[in-house]
C-alpha cells in the first residue's frame, strides 16, 4: 500500500513545527506509527508532513518543579528503559512494554500516541490516573491541558489545530504511591480491549483511568468516589467494581460486543484494585 | 518536492532522491535491490520487514525512507561478515529455525536486536520478544531453539 503523495519537511524546533503547521495543511510525523498506517490506507491525506522526531527539545525526561517531564517525542522504548521513570512509577514502564512489539515500541512516542487519542491507546488511561497534564504549544505560546479535559471523543483532543504537544507532565508521586496498568489485549494487534490504570496515593486517594472501553478514555470517578480514603477490602472493592460503570455506553466491534467488554472492564478494574491494595 | 536522503546500508553509504512517501521497506529492496527485506502483511504486523535502524530493530513498511535520511541502516544482507554466517543465519539453519523461510529475516533481525541487550535470555524472554514476528509455517518451537543456540555461541565468541 502506497500512500497518497504530500510534502515533506524536518522542523529543527518546536516554532519551527508550529509554523509550518499554519501554513498548510499538515499533519504532525514523530514515529509515525499510528500516521504512516493510516496515509497507506489513505484515510490522512495530508498535503505535507512535518517531521519533528529530531527536535530534541521534545525527547528525554527529567524532573522539573515537582513534576516528571516526558518530553512528547520520547520513545516507547526510551520510556521502559528510563531509571528515573522506573523509580518513581515503575508501573508506567511496566504498562507501556505492553504496547504493540518490540519493533513497534523502539519508534512510536507518547505524544503520537496522545495527540491520536486511538480509543483503545494505552497511554490515555495511565495519565489520567496518574493525573498528568499535557503542555502544548501553539502560535499563541505555552498551555497546559488537565489529562481528564483533553480526551474530547473518538479520535479527538483539546489540541487546537496549530497546536503541538511539547510534554506529558506527571506529579511527581508522594512516597509510598502505588500504581498498576491492567490490560486485556487484542490478540492481534496488542491494543487494549479494555484497559485500566489505577493509582493510590498513601493518603488514601485512589484514581483510576479506563482505556478500550467507551469511544474515548476516562476517569471512573464513581469508583473513585466510594474507595477514596477507604481501605480497598473487598466490600469496598465490590462496591466501586459495581458502581464504576453503571452509566457507561460501551463500543460494540467484531472483537468484542459491549455486554463483553463492560464485563471485561468490571474483571480488569478488580484485578487493577486487588493489585494496589 | 523529492527529497534527497543520505543513508548508510550495510556501511555502504548511498545518496538517492526520492519521492516523500516511498515507504523505507520499498527503498531498500526497489531502488537498492536489498530484497532480503520482505514484505509480509504491509500493516506492521508481521515483523517480515524489520530491518535495523541506528541499532535499534523497526519494521521498515511503517516508516518513510526520508525519516531515515542521516542513519545507519542493516538489514539481513549485512550480518554476515566475509561469507561467515552471522551466529543467529547458523543457528537458524543448525536448529531448523525455517519452514518456508518468508519470516525468517525479521525473526533474525529482531532476535539480533534482543541479543544486543539481552546477550542470555531465557525462554519466556525470546518469546516476548518475537511477538511482533509472525511465522505461519507456525514454527516457533525450532526458532526459540535458534535463538537459545545462537546466543550461546555468542557467549563462546566473546570468552575466546
Amino acid at each position: 500500500m502506497i500512500p497518497a503523495e504530500f510534502e515533506y519537511s524536518k522542523a529543527n524546533t518546536v516554532d519551527e513545527a508550529i509554523l509550518a503547521l499554519s501554513l498548510s495543511e499538515a499533519k504532525l510525523l514523530a514515529g509515525g506509527h499510528s500516521l504512516i498506517p493510516a496515509l497507506k490506507f489513505r484515510m490522512s491525506r495530508p498535503s505535507m508532513l512535518v517531521d519533528i522526531s529530531r527536535i530534541q527539545e521534545l525527547k528525554g525526561i527529567h524532573e522539573e518543579d515537582g513534576e516528571i517531564v516526558i518530553g512528547a517525542a520520547t520513545t516507547y522504548a526510551e520510556i521502559m528503559a528510563d531509571d528515573y521513570l522506573r523509580s518513581q512509577l515503575p508501573f508506567l514502564a511496566a504498562g507501556t512494554s505492553t504496547i504493540g512489539d518490540m519493533q513497534v515500541r523502539n519508534y512510536g512516542t507518547i505524544g503520537g500516541s496522545l495527540a491520536h487519542a486511538d480509543p483503545a491507546a494505552d497511554w490515555p488511561a495511565m495519565v489520567l490516573a496518574t493525573d498528568a497534564a499535557i503542555e502544548v504549544k501553539g502560535p499563541e505560546g505555552k498551555r497546559r491541558i488537565n489529562a481528564t479535559d483533553f480526551f474530547t471523543g473518538f479520535f479527538t483532543t483539546a489540541l487546537d489545530e496549530n497546536e503541538i504537544i511539547t510534554a506529558i507532565r506527571i506529579p511527581v508521586p508522594p512516597e509510598g504511591t502505588v500504581g498498576t496498568y491492567q490490560k486485556f489485549a487484542q490478540p492481534a494487534s496488542r491494543y487494549a480491549m479494555v484497559g485500566v490504570a489505577a493509582v493510590k496515593t498513601p493518603g488514601g486517594k485512589v484514581r483510576i483511568g479506563i482505556t478500550g472501553l467507551t469511544e474515548k478514555a476516562f476517569r471512573a470517578s464513581a469508583a473513585e468516589e466510594i474507595l477514596s480514603g477507604k481501605a480497598l477490602d473487598d466490600n469496598n472493592i465490590d462496591a466501586a467494581v459495581e458502581a464504576a460503570f453503571r452509566d457507561t455506553e460501551p463500543m460494540s466491534d467484531r472483537f468484542a460486543s459491549a455486554v463483553y467488554r463492560k464485563h471485561l472492564a468490571k474483571v480488569y478494574l478488580r484485578k487493577a484494585l486487588l493489585e494496589i491494595a | 518536492m523529492n527529497i534527497t536522503i543520505n543513508v548508510k546500508v550495510n556501511g555502504v553509504k548511498y545518496s538517492n532522491t526520492v519521492e516523500p512517501r516511498l515507504l523505507l521497506v520499498h527503498y531498500l529492496r526497489d531502488v537498492l535491490r536489498l530484497t532480503g527485506t520482505h514484505i509480509g502483511c504491509d500493516t506492521s504486523n508481521c515483523g517480515a520487514c524489520t530491518i535495523h535502524l541506528n541499532g535499534m530493530a523497526t519494521k521498515s513498511c511503517t516508516l518513510l525512507a526520508v525519516q531515515a535520511d542521516g542513519m545507519e541502516i542493516t538489514t539481513i544482507e549485512g550480518l554476515a561478515k566475509d561469507d561467515q554466517l552471522h551466529p543467529l543465519q547458523e543457528a537458524f539453519r543448525e536448529c531448523h529455525g525455517l519452514q518456508c523461510g518468508f519470516c525468517t529475516p525479521g525473526m533474525i533481525m529482531t532476535a539480533a536486536d534482543l541479543l544486543q541487550h539481552n546477550p542470555n535470555p531465557n525462554e519466556e524472554e525470546i518469546r516476548t520478544a518475537l511477538e511482533g514476528n509472525l511465522c505461519r509455517c507456525t514454527g516457533y518451537h525450532n526458532i526459540v531453539k535458534a535463538v537459545e543456540f545462537a546466543a550461546t555461541k555468542m557467549k563462546k565468541e566473546v570468552a575466546v
